[in-house]
C-alpha cells in the first residue's frame, strides 16, 4: 500500500489496491471441475449398466462372456502407467526434461497397450454374435466400457501433444501445468477403470 | 454418377430435403435469405468486417461475450415465439371440419423447436449472457478465468442455434417434443433426420454450456476483490454461481443421455428400445435428472437480479440476505432430488412417488422465503418505479400464482388427473415467463446503461411490461381452464366446438405479447436513437449499491483502473457512504488476455460436424472431426495469449472519463 | 512444496502464476505407497471371484464392491493427491458435491426403475435368458 499523505488519500486506498494485482490462476480447479463433470458422464453409463446390465434379451451373459485374466492385465496396465506418470512428474518438478519424457513415453505405451487389449476384447465378443446391438446389457457394456477407451484414446492424443510441447518448451510453470491436468485426467481414467473392472466385469462374472 | 457414389457424398441430403413443397417454409425461408443478404450487404457497404471481427467476434472481453449472448437470445426469440403464434393459430381455427393451416406433421415440428429453442437458445443464452457481462464487474474482476474459452463457449452455442435453424430449410426437425422421448424417438418411429438434428444441435450448444459454467465456478471461486469473502458477495453473483454449479453437474447427464439415444439411433444398440431389454423409461428418468435441475438454472439468475433491483430500486439493504444466500443453497441441492415429479404416471408405485412428491412441496419452501425477503425489502422503502422495478413486480404477483399451480401437481393423485395437460403447459410458462423471462428482462433493462452507456427509453418499457403482464394472462389463464376441463397438449385439432373460445383468448393473449415484444425491441431503438438524451455519465444511474456501477459505462476493456478491495456488502453503496473519491493519477499497466479466432473457427467445424453426421456424410464427417481435433491442438501451441495495457492508454482513458465527469458536475 | 516452482519462470508467464493456488505433488513416496495399496486391493477382488473363495455370491460382491470403494478413497489420496485443503478446499467441496449428485443419480435410478419394474411388469425379467 502507498504511504498515506492526507487523511483523505488513506480513506480513499482503503477500497483500492495501488498496485498491480493478479488473481490466482484457477486452471487446475478448472480441470479438476470439468473431471466432476466427467465423472456424471460416467455415472449415468454406471446407472444404466446398473439398470439394464442384466436385460440379456435371450443372449449370453456376462458369466458366458468375460475373460478374467485379459481384465486383469488391462488393469495391470492401467495400474503402471499409473505410477509411471507418477514418475514423470517427479521428474518434472525435479526439472529434468529427458527423464521427464522417457516416463511419458513409457506411460503412453501402457495405454496403448491397454488399447489393443480392450479393442482385441471387442473385436472378440463381436465376432462370437456378442456386438452392442444384440441386448440391452452388451449395448451398456460396450457404452460404458468404450467411452473409458475414448477417453485413454484421447489421453495418448493429449499426451503426446504435451511431449512435443516438453521437447519445445520445457518445463517452464506452464508446462507443468499442463502437465499437471494430464496427470489428474489420467489417474482419473484410473479410478473409473476401478468401477469398471469390480462392478462390471467381476459382478457380471458372478451372476 | 452411381447411386451408390451419390450416396457415398452427399448422405441421405437429397434435393427432397429442401422443402419447395411447403408454401410456409418457403416464404419463411425468403424472408430470412432477404433479411440475411440486407444485413451482409449493409455491414460490406459500411466497411464493418474488420471492425466486428477484431472487436466483436474474435474479443475474449467478457462484456462483449455476454451482449453477443444476450443478442443471440434476441434473435431465437423471434423465431421461438414465431413458433408459439403459430400453434396459437393453428388451435384458435382447427375445430370440427376446419383443419386449420398446419398439417399434423409440421404442427408437431413447431411445437418441438418451440421448446427446443425457448428453453436452449432463448433462456440459456439469455442468463449465461446476463452472468458474463455482470458477474466479473460485480466481483472486481477484469475478465472471467477463461478468456479464451469463454468465446468458444459462446460460440458453440452459435454452433446449436445455427443447426437448428438449419433443420427448418434442409431437413426437418422433430416431431417428438422437446425432450425427444423414446421409443418415439428412436430409429423405428423417427427414421428421418429430425431427431437427429435435435440430439447434435443440443450436443454442440451443451459443449459450449458446460464449459462457460466451469469458467463462471472458477471465476467466482478465484477472481473475487480483495476482501470480498463469500457472505459479501451481491447476491446475483451468489445466485450465478449456484447456477453454474448446477450446470456443471446436470449438463454431462444431459450430454450422456443424448449420447446414448444417438448410439440406440447410429449403432443400433437398445438402451431405449422396446425389444432386446431396453427400457424407454430409463431416458425418462435419466433425461429429467439433468432437467429439473435445468429449471433452477434458469430461474436461480432471475432471482438474482430480482434481489438487485429490489435493494436498489429501493433504495434499501435486501432484506435478508443470509437467508437469501441459504435459500438458494438449499434450492440447488433439494433440485436433485424432486425429478420423478416429471413423471408420477410412469407407475413406480406409492413409495416412490409420494417421496418425490413431498421433497417437490418442499422445496416450495425456500423460494416462498425468498418471496418473502423481497417483500420485505419493499416494506417502508423508497420505491422508484422504474421499469426493471415494475418487471420484478410483475414477476411477483405471476411467480407466486405458478408456484401455487407447481404444488398443486405436485400432489402424485392431481398430478395423474393433469399430467401432460395443458394445465400442465399453463403451469411451466406461468413460471418460466413470470419467473425467466420478467427477470431476464429486468436484468436487460438494469444493467443496459451499463453495457452501453445510456438508459432504454422508459416508455416503450413501460409499454413492454403492460402488454407482457396482461398478454401472459390473457393467454395462459384459458389454458389451466382447459387442463382441468382434460384438454391435453400438443394436439393439432379438436372436435369439441365448446372448448374454442377459450383458445381463441388465448390467441388474443399471444397477440398481446407479440405486442410486448415489439415494444421491448422498440425500446432499444428509441433509446439508441434518444442516446444522448439518456446518456449515463455518472457509471451509476440508478443509485446502485454493488461494485458494477463503481466503474464507468460502458466499463473500459480492463474494467477497473485498480482493483477495488471490499469491506461491506453493498460494497459501492459502502464507498459512496464513507466519501471515497475515484483515483485520478497513479495508473500503472494492466495484463489483459488476448482476443483470438480460434473459438469461431472450432465451432464452425463443429457444425459442419453435426450436419454431416445428421445427413450420414461420413467422409465428412471423419474429416471435420480430425479437423476439430487438429484446430484444437495447434490453439494449445499459441503460447502468447496476453499483452498489457500501456499506462499511458490507462491515463487517457481515465482522464477522458475524468473530464466528463467534472463537465458534470 | 511448490517452492521449486516459483522460481521456474517462462517468458509469457508475467509472473501471475506464481500463485498456483497450493495444488498438492506428490513424492515417490506416496507414489509407491499409493502403487502398493492399489495393487493390493485389485489382487483381492480378483482373487475373491476366480477363484471362488467366499461362501455365497453375495458376499463375493459386497466384498469387491468393498474393496473398490477403498482403492478409489487410495487412489484419491496417492495419486491425485486429495486433500481438504488444496486450492482453499474447493476441490474437496466440489468432489463431495459430485458423489452426492453421483449417489442420487445411482441410486435413485435403481430405486425408482426397480419399482417401476416391479409394478408394471418388466418388460424383459433377467429369468427370460433362458427363453428361446
Amino acid at each position: 500500500m502507498a504511504h498515506a499523505q492526507t487523511l483523505t488519500e488513506a480513506d480513499n486506498t482503503r477500497f483500492h489496491l495501488t498496485e498491480d494485482h493478479h488473481p490466482e490462476n484457477g486452471t487446475l480447479l478448472g480441470f479438476w471441475i470439468y473431471l466432476m463433470s466427467d465423472c456424471l458422464i460416467f455415472a449415468v453409463l454406471f446407472a444404466c449398466y446398473a439398470v439394464l446390465g442384466r436385460n440379456y434379451a435371450a443372449g449370453p451373459s456376462g458369466a458366458d462372456l468375460f475373460d478374467l485374466p485379459i481384465v486383469a492385465v488391462n488393469t495391470a496396465l492401467l495400474l503402471f502407467s499409473s505410477i509411471t506418470y507418477g514418475f514423470a512428474m517427479l521428474s518434472a518438478q525435479a526439472k529434468k526434461v529427458t527423464p521427464t519424457l522417457v516416463w511419458l513415453a513409457i506411460t503412453g505405451l501402457f495405454g496403448l497397450g491397454f488399447l489393443s487389449l480392450e479393442l482385441y476384447e471387442f473385436h472378440h465378443l463381436i465376432h462370437e454374435g456378442a456386438g452392442p446391438q444384440r441386448s440391452a446389457f452388451l449395448s451398456s457394456f460396450f457404452v460404458l466400457v468404450g467411452t473409458h477407451g475414448l477417453h485413454v484414446t484421447f489421453g495418448i492424443i493429449w499426451l503426446v501433444t504435451l511431449m512435443v510441447q516438453v521437447s519445445q518448451r520445457g518445463l517452464g510453470v506452464e508446462m507443468k501445468r499442463r502437465l499437471m491436468c494430464l496427470s489428474m485426467f489420467w489417474h482419473f481414467l484410473d479410478v473409473i477403470w476401478i468401477g469398471v473392472f469390480s462392478f462390471v466385469y467381476l459382478l457380471g462374472v458372478l451372476k | 454418377m452411381s447411386p451408390d457414389l451419390v450416396k457415398t457424398i452427399f448422405g441421405r441430403l437429397t434435393w427432397d430435403a429442401i422443402p419447395f413443397h411447403e408454401p410456409i417454409l418457403l416464404g419463411t425461408f425468403a424472408m430470412v435469405a432477404l433479411g440475411g443478404i440486407t444485413v451482409l450487404a449493409a455491414l460490406t457497404y459500411f466497411k464493418v468486417w474488420g471492425y466486428l471481427w477484431r472487436e466483436w467476434l474474435t474479443s475474449v472481453d467478457h462484456k462483449k461475450i455476454g451482449v453477443m449472448y444476450i443478442i443471440l437470445a434476441i434473435i431465437m426469440l423471434l423465431r421461438g415465439f414465431a413458433d408459439a403464434l403459430m400453434m396459437r393459430a393453428q388451435q384458435a381455427l382447427a375445430f370440427g371440419d376446419a383443419a386449420g393451416y398446419l398439417p399434423p406433421h409440421h404442427y408437431d415440428q413447431v411445437f418441438t423447436a418451440h421448446g427446443v429453442i425457448m428453453i436452449f437458445f432463448v433462456a440459456m443464452p439469455l442468463i449465461t449472457g446476463l452472468m458474463n457481462l455482470v458477474v466479473p464487474l460485480q466481483i472486481g474482476a477484469r475478465d472471467v478465468a477463461f478468456p479464451f474459452l469463454n468465446n468458444f463457449s459462446f460460440w458453440m452455442t452459435v454452433g446449436g442455434a445455427v443447426t437448428v435453424m438449419l433443420s427448418l430449410f434442409v431437413g426437418e426437425f422433430a416431431r417428438t417434443g422437446w425432450l425427444a422421448y423414446p421409443p418415439l424417438s428412436n430409429l423405428a418411429y423417427s427414421p428421418d433426420v429430425g431427431v437427429d438434428y435435435y440430439i447434435w444441435s443440443l450436443q454442440i450448444a451443451g459443449v459450449g454450456t458446460t464449459l462457460s459454467g466451469i469458467n463462471l465456478i472458477v471465476t467466482i471461486v478465484k477472481m473475487r476483490a480483495p476482501g470480498m469473502s463469500l457472505m459479501k458477495m451481491p447476491v446475483f453473483t451468489w445466485t450465478s454461481l449456484c447456477s453454474n454449479v448446477l450446470i456443471v453437474a446436470s449438463f454431462p447427464i444431459l450430454t450422456a443421455v443424448l449420447a446414448l439415444l444417438t448410439a440406440d439411433r447410429y449403432l443400433h444398440t437398445n438402451f431405449f428400445t422396446n425389444d432386446f431389454g431396453g427400457n424407454p423409461m430409463m431416458y425418462v428418468n435419466l433425461i429429467w435428472i439433468w432437467g429439473h435441475p435445468e429449471v433452477y438454472i434458469l430461474v436461480l439468475p432471475a432471482f438474482g437480479v430480482f434481489s438487485e433491483v429490489v435493494s436498489t430500486f429501493c433504495s434499501k439493504r435486501l432484506f435478508g440476505y443470509s437467508s437469501m444466500v441459504y435459500a438458494t443453497v438449499v434450492i440447488t441441492i433439494l433440485s436433485y432430488l424432486v425429478w420423478l415429479h416429471h413423471f408420477f404416471t410412469m407407475g413406480s408405485g406409492a413409495s416412490v412417488n409420494s417421496f418425490f412428491g413431498i421433497t417437490t412441496m418442499i422445496i416450495s419452501i425456500p423460494t416462498g422465503a425468498k418471496i418473502f425477503n423481497w417483500l420485505f425489502t419493499m416494506y417502508r422503502g423508497r420505491i422508484r418505479f422504474e421499469v426493471p422495478m415494475l418487471w420484478t413486480v410483475g414477476f411477483m404477483v405471476t411467480f407466486v400464482i405458478g408456484g401455487m399451480t407447481g404444488v398443486l401437481l405436485a400432489v402424485p393423485p392431481a398430478d395423474f388427473v393433469l399430467h401432460n395437460s395443458l394445465f400442465l403447459i399453463a403451469h411451466f410458462h406461468n413460471v418460466i415467463i413470470g419467473g425467466v423471462v420478467f427477470g431476464m428482462f429486468a436484468g436487460i433493462v438494469y444493467w443496459f446503461p451499463k453495457a452501453f452507456g445510456f438508459k432504454l427509453d422508459p416508455f416503450w418499457g413501460k409499454v413492454s411490461f403492460w402488454f407482457w403482464q396482461i398478454g401472459f394472462f390473457f393467454a395462459f389463464m384459458p389454458l389451466y381452464v382447459l387442463g382441468l376441463m382434460g384438454v391435453t397438449r400438443r394436439v393439432s385439432h379438436f372436435e369439441d366446438p365448446s372448448l374454442q373460445i377459450w383458445f381463441v383468448i388465448a390467441a388474443f393473449g399471444a397477440v398481446l405479447i407479440l405486442i410486448g415484444i415489439i415494444a421491448f425491441i422498440l425500446q432499444m431503438v428509441v433509446g439508441f436513437m434518444k442516446r444522448e438524451q439518456y446518456a449515463d455519465v455518472t457509471g451509476d444511474p440508478w443509485g446502485g449499491r454493488t461494485l458494477e456501477w463503481s466503474t464507468s459505462s460502458p466499463p473500459p476493456a480492463y474494467n477497473f483502473a485498480f482493483t477495488p478491495v471490499i469491506h461491506e456488502i453493498d460494497a459501492w453503496h459502502d464507498m459512496k457512504q464513507r466519501g471515497y473519491e475515484r483515483p485520478t493519477n497513479g495508473f500503472i499497466p494492466i495484463h489483459m488476455p488476448k482476443n483470438t479466432g480460434a473459438g469461431v473457427v472450432m465451432a464452425g467445424i463443429s457444425i459442419v460436424l453435426g450436419f454431416a453426421m445428421i445427413w450420414h456424410i461420413w467422409w465428412l464427417a471423419v474429416i471435420s472431426f480430425a479437423a476439430l481435433i487438429v484446430s484444437a491442438i495447434v490453439h494449445t501451441f499459441n503460447f502468447k495469449r496476453d499483452y498489457y495495457i500501456p499506462a499511458e492508454e490507462v491515463v487517457r482513458i481515465e482522464d477522458a472519463r475524468t473530464e466528463a465527469l467534472r463537465s458534470l458536475a | 512444496m511448490s517452492a521449486a516452482s516459483h522460481d521456474a519462470h517462462d517468458a509469457h508467464d508475467h509472473g501471475h502464476d506464481h500463485h498456483d493456488g497450493g495444488a498438492a505433488h506428490g513424492t515417490l513416496k506416496d507414489y509407491v505407497i499409493g502403487f502398493v495399496l492399489a495393487v493390493i486391493l485389485t489382487a483381492i477382488p480378483f482373487w475373491l471371484v476366480m477363484a471362488d473363495v467366499l461362501p455365497t455370491h453375495q458376499m463375493t460382491a459386497v466384498a469387491v464392491m468393498g474393496l473398490a470403494a477403498i482403492q478409489v478413497v487410495v487412489h484419491m489420496i496417492y495419486f491425485l493427491h486429495m486433500n481438504p485443503r488444496s486450492e482453499g478446499g474447493w476441490t474437496m467441496l466440489a468432489l463431495v458435491f459430485t458423489l452426492i449428485v453421483v449417489v442420487i443419480a445411482l441410486a435413485g435410478s435403481l430405486w425408482v426403475m426397480h419399482n417401476l419394474d416391479t409394478h408394471m411388469m418388466a418388460p424383459m425379467p433377467h429369468d427370460m435368458r433362458q427363453a428361446p
